[in-house]
């Protein structure tokens, strides 16, 4: 069954108070995701990317195009969806976790990372110790548990990423570089959780430019140049 | 849980206010595309015109826009500091959303902010009564809506001061004895004294500085975790709106521009004013 059915998108950037400058970021991108396959994003930095998993994400708003998503309550289309069935989706079933941790400060690194438990799980102490175990599984030195992560590392804050992107096993996952500033140990952690939440039927999205994660993650691979799908193929281990 | 067209909490249809008199051309005559909210035949002046929104129970929204563009006249319309010149608004705890609250009486309407809104406004004065204790404030609310028991009541406020971190030996204290921040978190403490399922904000950390700041923006966001109260929260500072909410409005002469996730505002502006603004301030 298809998750995701993306069919004619594009998306092309109005620039109002640049004289109307036009800037076209995605072309015509036709692609099907299975529900719990895991598909790899690939090309140049600049190709699309992330405007695509953002247009998924509806941070952009599509130009022309569908995103037929199959939600557990029936097919939305993501481009033309009402604002707060999207808010719904982003809380129950899609989450996105960007390349950078963009995070609300002066909150601790474990309530960070339960964050989006805290929305389902009314015990607190049961979501903490959830995340403590996520925490100790990255590595992540006990003393920053209750630390700030705007002051950590990029690795450090790499991971307060990641863990808080899969705590609540999301149904859909958007993620980007996942394992960009990771030590290769680290990076192993990272793909295995990844691997146990397609296990639990999670369908993932992943960009990443390292050849060694998209190999252990990836189904098959999807190929942008210039905002243009240019191959499509089936990953080997499958 | 999935939400449906009839799970809001307050909808708001064509809210419109005008200071003068307007004949029939002065709506079509002002707003965005002319630059201006006067109108050029009657000199009227248009604050706020074709307001529709709905907020969903616990759903934080912003509404941004540059001074003048009608943002506090929206929240002041709808917590009756103002007569409305036009439009509606039904709120569903209040005869299950099927009365527009703002054609009610003078009666009513005092019942429904008492016991179904809170306000914080900039000016901790507009909110609060210097001339009552800080305890004294909170108790007015309380008293308001009904409730007479004095153990009660300066037991709720003792509470509310703890929880907004106001030391509770200064209940008795005038908050005009209070620095900015502490007088923030006594409005803030009035505003929820009755638990409301609707809490309006506006402009609540302009004028503080960066430290105080924070601490109030923290204490709103664990509101609206721990409570789950629903806010619109009226700023001009996109870091506010990017921290608090989950969607936002922008406003410019009076109308909405355009209005969407707050990450999809702040990332991809579609309307000409929503880029300048967003490229202005980030």
């Amino acid at each position: 069954m298809n998750i995701l059915e993306v069919t004619h998108l594009s998306k092309e950037f109005n620039l109002h108070i640049l004289n109307n400058k036009r800037i076209e970021s995605l072309k015509d991108i036709n692609f099907t995701m299975k529900e719990g396959e895991i598909i790899g994003l690939t090309g140049k930095s600049g190709s699309g990317k992330s405007s695509l998993m953002k247009c998924l994400y509806r941070t952009y708003l599509a130009s022309t195009g569908e995103i037929i998503y199959l939600s557990k309550n029936g097919a939305v289309d993501l481009v033309k969806a009402d604002d707060h069935r999207i808010i719904d989706l982003r809380k129950n079933e899609i989450t996105y976790c960007s390349q950078f941790l963009s995070v609300i400060p002066r909150v601790a690194a474990i309530d960070v990372v339960c964050e989006n438990l805290f929305r389902v799980e009314k015990d607190k102490d049961f979501a903490r110790s959830q995340s403590k175990n996520m925490l100790e599984q990255l590595g992540l030195p006990y003393d920053l548990w209750d630390a700030f992560p705007v002051t950590f590392s990029g690795g450090e804050q790499q991971r307060i990423n990641v863990a808080r992107a899969i705590i609540a096993k999301p149904r859909f996952l958007l993620i980007d570089e996942p394992t960009a500033s990771l030590d290769a140990k680290t990076k192993d952690v990272v793909v295995d959780m990844i691997l146990r939440l397609k296990a639990e039927g999670t369908s993932v999205l992943v960009i990443s430019h390292d050849e060694y994660t998209l190999d252990r993650l990836c189904d098959r691979r999807i190929d942008l140049k210039f905002g243009e799908i240019i191959s499509e193929e089936m990953a080997t281990n499958q | 849980m999935s939400r449906n067209a009839d799970n809001w909490l307050l909808r708001v249809t064509n809210l419109t206010k005008i200071y003068g008199e307007p004949n029939e051309n002065t709506v079509d005559q002002t707003g965005p595309k002319f630059n201006s909210n006067i109108c050029p035949e009657t000199d009227s002046i248009v604050a706020c015109a074709d307001i529709s929104f709905d907020l969903y129970p616990g759903e934080v929204l912003g509404i941004v826009g540059e001074s003048g563009s009608g943002k506090s006249t929206v929240v002041k319309l709808l917590y009756f500091d103002m007569e409305k010149t036009g439009g509606a608004a039904w709120l569903k705890p209040y005869a299950d959303g099927s009365i527009d609250m703002l054609s009610e009486s003078n009666q009513k309407k005092r019942f429904i902010r008492n016991n179904l809104m809170g306000m914080v406004y900039q000016n901790p004065r507009d909110g609060l009564n210097f001339n009552f204790t800080s305890g004294g404030n909170i108790a007015e609310k309380l008293i308001m809506a009904g409730n007479y028991h004095v153990g009660e009541i300066r037991g709720r406020a003792s509470d509310l001061l703890n929880k907004t971190e106001v030391p509770v030996l200064r209940m008795d204290d005038r908050p005009a004895n209070f620095s900015g921040g502490m007088q923030q978190r006594v409005q803030i403490s009035k505003a929820i004294a009755n638990n409301p399922p609707l809490l309006f904000l506006d402009e609540v950390t302009t004028g503080l500085d960066v430290s105080v700041q924070a601490k109030v923006l923290d204490l709103i966001r664990e509101l609206q975790q721990d409570l789950g109260i629903a806010m619109i929260v009226v700023s001009h500072d996109l870091s506010v709106i990017r921290m608090l909410t989950d969607r936002t409005i922008v406003m410019k002469n009076g109308r909405i521009v355009e209005s969407g996730l707050t990450d999809q505002i702040l990332q991809d502006p579609q309307h000409e004013y929503s880029q300048l603004l967003v490229s202005s301030l980030l």
